[in-house]
């Protein structure tokens, strides 16, 4: 039999059509930015004249949101493919503690300090990942345990060296004006709307979150490793047989996620000045939030690191703008919540309508 | 005669007490559909999983292209061009159709840190090589989860006969789909097989492979019943050997027992109702 007595297969029109809006529903972030669209206009409305809408306003729930999003970038490439990381939180608090008892305690230089708690947060990324391939229990469970083991090492060592469980001085030490220039400076814009010559504080961390997301943006959409993180999580099986290095991958990815964390530590040390062995707490919590609100799915295989962008700025915006309101701001986590769950839902009917079988 | 692409000689795997596979041989040459045909449990899975590198077999030997080879993954498979579509793990359905298509073997453009995965050539490829199968995709980024079972598998031969697969295994492909799905299925196979590779199909529908099928290989409880042209073995005697005669006899004659009840049931009934009509 040759192909030409084979009758070729006619095209199917029904299947094969598809109309631009559709595509537009297929992207993830979908819901992200219509949502950090719809609180933005809500405050600008209930709190616009209480400074919301000023320069100020916007470089405090930008700032917010970028020691967020820096995070939660890194924590969504995770979970596309298909883990959790819920040491994050503890590990900001383990690497600004470490770079700052290094630092002043020991008087390294600040750089060193730094570099040397870098190192340690890959370390410790790399055997959450190790942990979860080699035991095959779910990441959840494996990174809940290193939460813990972080955090008490983190408060057990620093009253063991220091005797107090928060550290200052680190403005004194060596290399502080150089590391607080790339980390924790900030750009002052005059605002063009003020008539008394207000200014605005950007601070150096929004660069860094923009800089973040597009890299890891471009990571997933363009290169190799980007589509094996979506092949893994989508089906890791389908994934190992076609020859992806699964576990190397997911190792990277946790170094991600804990490197992430060591920045957003790194800037909040250099910007206060001093380490406390509570920083991050519930930062981890924050994270998947900004991430699912972000439109990426809990079970891996779909979402984006857009979309964990404006998921960390819906949440930068309702945070500061409850606080622009006037009300009591302990009705933020209350609004968090409620949002978390909105969020999934529409999320889940929008991957519905644009990926379901006919 | 010539070498076959595939050939195994002997071949058994045992699990524990179990004798999944005895003494079971089989060849299949290039532009040549063989199908791999036996009831639930006839040690079919245990088959291709041998032929495609999962298992190791505890006795016989296996031959591609006449050398003597032993895989120890499916991937040293893969690289000898034996590539196997599984029914269920073929595709990621929220991944796009080129991005599924070419997962693990991405095109690239560019070098060093700028190496990145050449998604315009990926579509092209992807449009390119499902409408040589007769498949005209408007969209390679549309998700795969919009297509049908059908053209789900139909993505996942197109992807291995794209990266050289020689012979390709199918896992009952047809077996979740419909009449008008399977058919298309089958038109894909046979697409593949003027296109030279060979191919080892296994179902336990005789009406998917017999249009198809240029030699059979009947397995039954773990051992072969031969190889078999489509001359050598009509329909009805195949559909025969596949479920074992004697079984599929006795149940027409159950079967028929219960119409004969029925029926007199009926009479029985019906003769009531004649009466109380009067």
């Amino acid at each position: 039999m040759t192909a030409q007595t084979i009758k070729k297969a006619k095209t199917d029109e029904r299947l094969l059509r598809e109309s631009g809006l559709k595509k537009l529903f297929r992207r993830p972030e979908l819901g992200a930015v219509s949502g950090a669209i719809l609180v933005w206009l809500f405050f600008a409305i209930v709190a616009g004249d209480s400074g919301f809408l000023s320069l100020r306003g916007t470089a405090n729930y930008l700032e917010v949101a970028a020691e967020l999003g820096i995070l939660a970038v890194a924590v969504s490439l995770l979970m596309i493919g298909g883990e959790f990381d819920l040491s994050v939180g503890s590990m900001i608090g383990a690497a600004g503690m470490m770079t700052t008892i290094l630092a002043v305690e020991f008087g390294w230089n600040i750089w060193a300090a730094l570099f040397a708690s870098l190192i340690m947060a890959l370390i410790v990324g790399a055997i959450n990942g190790f942990l979860v391939i080699r035991t095959r229990l779910p990441s959840f469970i494996i990174t809940l345990g290193t939460l813990f083991i972080i955090r008490g090492l983190t408060i057990g060592l620093t009253r063991l060296i220091t005797g107090r469980t928060q550290v200052g001085g680190l403005k004194d030490t060596l290399g502080y004006d150089s590391a607080a220039a790339v980390f924790a400076s900030s750009v002052e814009v005059l605002d063009p709307a003020s008539t008394r010559g207000l200014t605005a504080d950007f601070p150096a961390s929004i660069f860094w979150w923009l800089l973040i997301a597009i890299v890891a943006t471009f990571i997933l959409l363009r290169t190799r490793p980007g589509n094996w993180i979506f092949g893994i999580g989508g089906d890791v099986n389908a994934a190992r047989n076609v020859g992806v290095p699964v576990d190397r991958i997911k190792i990277f990815l946790f170094m991600g996620t804990a490197a992430a964390a060591w920045m957003v530590a790194s800037i909040q040390v250099l910007s206060v000045g001093s380490a406390d062995t509570l920083r991050g707490e519930l930062r981890e919590f924050y994270a998947i939030i900004a991430v699912v609100i972000g439109g990426t799915l809990l079970t891996g295989g779909y979402g984006s690191a857009i979309g964990a962008v404006f998921g960390a700025l819906i949440f930068g915006i309702v945070q500061q703008g409850i606080i622009f309101t006037g009300v009591d701001s302990d009705w933020f986590q209350v609004f968090l919540g409620a949002m978390l769950i909105v969020a999934v839902l529409v999320n889940n009917f929008i991957r519905k309508r644009a990926s379901e079988t006919k | 005669m010539e070498t076959p692409i595939l050939e195994v000689r002997g071949i058994s795997k045992y699990f524990g007490s179990v004798i999944a596979l005895k003494d079971v041989s089989m060849h299949v040459s290039a532009g040549q559909v063989m199908c791999l045909l036996g009831d639930n449990g006839a040690g079919k899975s245990t088959l291709i999983k041998t032929l495609s590198g999962v298992h190791k077999p505890d006795e016989g030997e296996y031959f591609v292209e006449g050398e003597r080879v032993d895989f120890n993954s499916p991937r040293e498979a893969l690289d000898h061009g034996i590539a196997t579509v599984y029914q269920d793990l073929a595709m990621i359905p929220l991944m796009s159709i080129s991005r599924n298509f070419f997962l693990g073997s991405e095109p690239t453009k560019g070098w060093g840190i700028f190496k990145r995965f050449d998604l315009k050539r990926a579509n092209q490829i992807a449009r390119d090589e499902m409408s040589r199968m007769g498949i005209d995709i408007r969209d390679p980024e549309q998700p795969v989860g919009t297509l049908s079972g059908g053209e789900r598998q139909s993505v996942a031969i197109a992807r291995a006969v794209y990266f050289g697969a020689k012979v390709l295994i199918l896992d009952e492909p047809t077996s979740a789909l419909g009449v008008k799905q399977a058919g298309t299925v089958l038109r894909y196979i046979a697409q593949a097989r003027a296109r030279g590779v060979a191919v080892i199909f296994i179902t336990h529908n005789p009406h998917h492979a017999y249009p198809i099928g240029d030699r059979f290989t009947i397995l039954k409880r773990g051992r072969t019943l031969g190889i078999y042209t489509k001359d050598d073995l009509p329909r009805e005697e195949m559909i025969r050997m596949m479920s074992g005669g004697e079984e599929l006899e006795s149940l027409e004659h159950e079967l028929r027992e219960y119409k004969d009840l029925a029926l007199d049931n009926l009479a029985d009934a019906f003769g009531k109702e004649g009466k109380s009509l009067h």
